[in-house]
């Protein structure tokens, strides 16, 4: 019997000559009944939106390109890319003490990532926020001129984000293989050029996918800072509607722009993946 | 103890945990010639092997290459362990070619050859790119330069493995069961390239499971059981007239 699939007909063996058989699909009602039904539901609901004047769409637009909005926009962006970038070094730093046979290292490292995961975010950026109350003065200088708002914001958010950083680091360090390793030992390699030069680019591509789930989330993250009156996108926001009142479509106006971002941030990890990926099996 | 023995191993005892891999190992090795170690599994011998670059620590024991100590500094009776910057130094002396070769998929393999003379002995890269291609021509891979290994077959990522061990130009090239992961057609290509290489006279250490190659290659034959040398001599004395009943007993399995 052959395996090769030809568009003909499959005919029976047996019939010999006869007329040629055509194959029927099950009608599968059910799932047509359904998606009609869905798409029926998604079209009312997107008429409603768009009918529903409450939704202000007019001044969705007027707001949408402010040059507070988009002073906002930029604030959570260099905030987000500040905070990735931080963290992740902090990360991998913590990831390898983690890994190196000093258990002094070790300990610390699990002790970081045992207390920053333990606590929320929330709480730690208040205690921040507020560290003045228990150091005064740093190195001379007065706390509260040290550490303003923002400096609160990126050190808060740094120190949380890199004991996710150093698990996912972490993970993707022991994903490599030992003989990897040993192969550069073998080669001569030093610790630091193993690490940089054979270890973490392998590492990469477990990395990535976790890291690109961490950058959204910083970035829709990044809008707790509005608690502590950081300008960023969600507070720019907030700022205006607390003086028009016209809460629901300046709240659409941030969400627009956090879709808009994420989307852009989603295409660029696919772009990403596809650059570590090289040299294996399903780079192409 | 031979004056010109470029490999000395000297009563080298290995645990890993409660097993006792290696319990005793005495071995000379000469420059220039091929030994190879023949064993059932578990018999200690890819263990043994990896003492000599110090991938694993000896418990007891010394080895040392061209009359260095590898891994320890030696001081009256005591045995002081090298920084690992001195232990790295020392295995750019020491090719070492692994059973799954190993090779760094994420680079190329010129990129793979010239990683190390680069990186570990500060070659100028262009310098080294010229000798990769050579010792990529040498292994038949001329071609493949810019090739990634998953795009190789096993027997020609075992060669590039070994143009890889070469570009540190080093003394001595320990083979770890180099053609045991290959499909029996392409384990031919790699023991054509290892023959070439014992041709020009370069000392090796060959762990394998192919006889014929033994026979035909090796200057000195290592029968290995239990963690011991059992006997070793001439091929034609250990292959074809083995003294003890072990060897017998193992010849007559994989002949």
């Amino acid at each position: 019997m052959s395996l090769t699939l030809s568009k003909q007909p499959p005919v029976l063996p047996d019939d010999g000559p006869g007329p040629q058989l055509r194959i029927v699909p099950v009608r599968r009602t059910g799932q047509w009944a359904a998606a009609v039904a869905l798409l029926v539901l998604l079209a009312l609901a997107l008429v409603s939106v768009v009918r529903n004047d409450a939704f202000q769409w007019g001044v969705v637009g007027d707001y949408f390109a402010t040059a507070a909005v988009l002073r906002g926009l930029w604030l959570t962006l260099w905030l987000t890319a500040a905070v990735m970038a931080l963290g992740f070094a902090l990360g991998t730093v913590l990831a390898v003490m983690r890994l190196s046979a000093n258990p002094v290292l070790k300990a610390v490292s699990w002790g970081y990532v045992w207390l920053f995961r333990s606590t929320p975010i929330l709480v730690q950026l208040l205690f921040w926020f507020n560290i003045g109350a228990l150091y005064p003065e740093i190195l001379g200088v007065r706390t509260v001129d040290l550490m303003g708002p923002v400096t609160v914001a990126v050190v808060g958010l740094t120190l949380h984000e890199a004991a996710y950083a150093a698990e996912v680091v972490r993970g993707g360090i022991l994903s490599v293989e030992r003989g990897q390793i040993e192969a550069a030992q073998s080669l001569g390699l030093g610790r630091w050029r193993r690490l940089r030069r054979i270890v973490l680019p392998q590492a990469m591509r477990s990395i990535v996918p976790p890291a690109g789930n961490m950058l959204i989330g910083t970035l829709k993250g990044t809008s707790i800072v509005s608690i502590i009156a950081v300008q960023d996108l969600l507070y720019s926001v907030q700022l205006v509607y607390h003086r028009t009142y016209q809460v629901v479509p300046l709240l659409l106006v941030a969400t627009i722009w956090y879709v808009v971002v994420t989307s852009l941030l989603s295409l660029g990890q696919y772009y990403v993946e596809r650059y570590y990926a090289r040299g294996s099996a399903d780079a192409r | 103890m031979t004056a010109t023995a470029m490999v000395e191993v000297r009563s080298v005892h290995k645990s890993f945990g409660s097993l006792e891999v290696l319990r005793g190992i005495d071995l000379d090795v000469r420059a220039g010639e091929v030994t190879v170690v023949l064993g059932p599994s578990g018999s200690g011998k890819s263990t043994l092997l990896r003492t000599i670059n110090h991938l694993e620590k000896v418990d007891r024991g010394s080895v040392s290459v061209d009359g260095t100590l590898i891994g320890y500094r030696r001081s009256g009776d005591k045995l002081y362990e090298l920084r690992e910057r001195e232990v790295l130094k020392q295995r750019t002396g020491i090719g070492f070619v692994f059973q799954n070769f190993n090779l760094f998929p994420h680079l190329t393999v010129l990129e793979n050859v010239t990683e190390a003379p680069v990186a570990a002995l500060g070659r100028p890269r262009k310098e080294a790119v010229a000798a990769a291609e050579k010792l990529l021509a040498r292994v038949g891979l001329a071609d493949k330069a810019g090739a990634y290994p998953r795009q190789l077959s096993g027997g020609q990522q075992q060669r590039v493995a070994i143009a890889r061990a070469l570009a540190l130009e080093p003394k001595l090239l320990l083979f770890d069961e180099p053609t045991s992961a290959l499909d029996p057609e392409l384990v031919g290509e790699v023991l054509d390239v290892i023959k070439d290489l014992a041709l020009q006279g370069t000392t090796m250490i060959v762990v394998t499971h192919e006889i014929g190659f033994a026979r035909e290659v090796a200057d000195t034959v290592v029968f290995m059981d239990g963690g011991l040398i059992v006997e070793q001599g001439p091929p034609a004395e250990v292959l074809d007239h083995p003294r003890h009943e072990r060897t017998r007993a193992f010849l007559a399995k994989v002949l």
